[in-house]
């Protein structure tokens, strides 16, 4: 009894470290062995996508999708936030690597070896908690709430109320696109920072004169009130033909031109299947709908 | 009926079985305690290495990092990388939350091994156990559904601020505090109590004069043990605590600490940026300040007396 009770512990152990290590060398292995998509050959391999957590739950459901017309291929979407995925597509650790924003606006990717695939829009906009009493707010007063020169809502036509602000974390992809294009690149005041989209929803809604900024798919109830910025108001329309300029693409970077599964997979994403059907339940725009577009620098141009 | 061999034989053959017995449970623990060592020796030379690029590589200077106010790494033109207002932070909650849940701790404890051994420790047990099973996330959304609009309603501000990271941290920290502090309180020797009531002191003065001080080393561990939790706590404090980069000017301004810094920003950096060098920077002293605890520690331990 007793020895068998010692071999089990010793296999035990055993069990553990070889788990650990499997965990250990699964998480680094290239899984990249695909075996080409010839004509009339079936799609086969494993690939691990990783980044943004606002596109993991879209990418996700694409994976399954796409799963289950090709058994073979097993893809796996991990969410870590845009900067582990820009890092992880770049060392190789990962075939794909999701992003909210361009590989050029982070510091220590070499975003000329990265290949942009932009898979979908995202439309933001500023929202205020119900009991604030406006709709529209002019690009010039919400650069001054969001930097802290009006304190008060009723400054800019709404109710006597103290202005609270809701930011996001300091490398906030969602933050970058809302400073860049909604406040012309000022820095906003200090205020509440939370990461979640889902919390600032919640904080907004509950906290008297609060404002902050979500993407157009947190805007399904009355919680929230979304602004019209000068007058344009956020809906997908305004954002396709450019007349509203709070929004960026979702990106999927790849290090160099992909092949076999991962091209198959991004093709997929492209598809009218994913583009006029997945991304709108997601409260995605398709990327192919877009009137104008833009570059990493923030230029846009009508296509 | 099975043959009963010498004494002799039998030693000899388990000694010549160099896989079973003395040599294999050496090799074990032995392998146990490597594996621990190493661990602790790589995260802390990976920590440090990591933690000094942004010192080293990136030129910024640590006084400015510890002492100045303004955190604003994103700025491109003129960055600014002053942790003060995290360290401060951390510091404040973790101090806080030790002076609400000492006392209870402690209060509890000599409830549970002097005042009511019995029915006491059979309910208090129990909850103390409880409390640590319950995840930090839930703690921190109950915090943040229950305690944030509490406060917001009843006692002012956003609601997130210093105080409800307080309060949940307390909570969080409450078990290991009287765990702790109870064990202190029941390995105290008999004889000192019968010394003290021979000597016709009451029970409240036994438990003042006689049995706090004689534990009090370890009853300060276990405080210090919390603090250490404290600490080191993210989640929980995240969600309630408003993660503003200013310093907080009263208790219900909301704050920030240096976890919370580090798992906001965390995934939105890219690895070898400078944003995400100074995250590093930030578990280095976070790494730094448990080994200041665990000093702590060591030193209240060697004072211990009984």
């Amino acid at each position: 009894m007793k020895s068998l009770k010692k071999i089990s512990l010793l296999m035990t152990i055993v069990a553990l470290m070889l788990f650990a290590a499997a965990c250990a060398g699964g998480a680094k292995k290239d899984t990249t062995k695909d075996t080409g998509d010839k004509a009339g050959k079936e799609l086969s391999g494993s690939l691990v996508v990783s980044g943004s957590s606002a596109m993991q739950p879209l990418v996700a459901a694409a994976a399954e999708e796409f799963m289950a017309n090709n058994p073979k291929v097993d893809i796996q979407v991990n969410a870590g936030g845009s900067g582990t995925g820009l890092s992880q597509v770049a060392e190789g650790s990962v075939q794909i690597g999701n992003s909210d924003v361009f590989a050029e606006e982070k510091q220590g990717i070499p975003a000329d070896q990265l290949v942009d695939h932009k898979v979908a829009v995202v439309g933001i906009t500023a929202a205020v908690n119900p009991g604030v009493g406006i709709k529209d707010i002019s690009k010039e007063n919400l650069i001054k709430v969001f930097t802290g020169k009006i304190t008060n809502w009723k400054d800019v036509g709404g109710k006597d109320q103290k202005i609270v602000l809701v930011n996001r974390p300091d490398a906030s992809g969602t933050r970058a696109v809302f400073n860049k294009f909604a406040l012309d690149g000022a820095t906003p005041a200090e205020g509440i920072t939370e990461d979640s989209s889902n919390t600032v929803k919640k904080i907004v809604n509950e906290t008297a004169g609060a404002v902050g900024y979500l993407a157009f798919s947190y805007f399904t109830d009355d919680k929230v009130t979304p602004l019209s910025i000068d007058g344009v108001e956020p809906t997908d329309e305004n954002v396709q033909s450019g007349k509203f300029p709070v929004w960026a693409y979702e990106h999927s970077y790849t290090k160099g031109e992909p092949s076999g599964a991962t091209k198959a997979f991004l093709d997929y994403l492209m598809s009218a299947d994913v583009q006029n059907k997945l991304l709108k339940e997601q409260g995605y725009l398709p990327v192919t709908k877009m009137k104008v577009e833009r570059d990493a620098k923030g230029n846009q141009t009508n296509k | 009926m099975e043959k009963v061999s010498s004494a002799k034989d039998r030693l000899l053959k388990s000694g010549q079985d160099w896989l079973g017995g003395e040599f294999r449970g050496k090799a074990l623990v032995i392998l146990c305690a490597v594996i621990m060592i190493s661990a602790t020796i790589a995260i802390t030379i990976f920590l440090g290495t990591k933690g000094l690029q942004s010192f080293i590589k990136d030129g910024i200077s640590l006084i400015e990092f510890i002492t100045s106010k303004t955190w604003n790494p994103t700025d491109k033109a003129n960055p600014k990388y002053g942790t003060l207002p995290f360290i401060f932070g951390s510091f404040a909650v973790t101090f806080l939350s030790a002076l609400v849940a000492a006392p209870l701790g402690i209060g509890g404890a000599i409830f549970m091994t002097e005042i009511s051994s019995s029915w006491g420790r059979k309910i208090l047990q129990p909850v103390i156990e409880l409390l640590v099973g319950i995840p930090s996330v839930v703690y921190g959304f109950i915090g943040l559904s229950v305690l944030v609009p509490f406060i917001r309603e009843n006692i002012g501000g956003l609601g997130f601020s210093l105080l409800s990271g307080t309060i949940v941290l307390s909570i969080m920290i409450l078990p290991t505090v009287t765990s702790i502090a109870t064990d202190a309180m029941g390995s105290l020797p008999g004889a000192l109590r019968e010394g003290s009531f021979a000597l016709g002191a009451t029970r409240w003065q036994t438990i003042k004069k006689v049995l706090i001080p004689a534990a009090m080393p370890s009853l300060l561990t276990a405080i210090v043990l919390g603090m250490a939790r404290a600490f080191g706590e993210a989640l929980a404090v995240q969600m309630v605590i408003g993660n503003v980069k200013n310093l907080p000017s009263s208790l219900l301004d909301a704050s920030a600490t240096l976890t919370t810094i580090i798992t906001l920003n965390m995934g939105h950096t890219t690895y070898g940026s400078v944003e995400n060098n100074t995250l590093w920077s930030m578990g280095l002293i976070l790494l730094v300040m448990s080994f200041a605890f665990i000093l702590l520690i060591r030193y209240l331990s060697a004072r211990r007396k009984l």
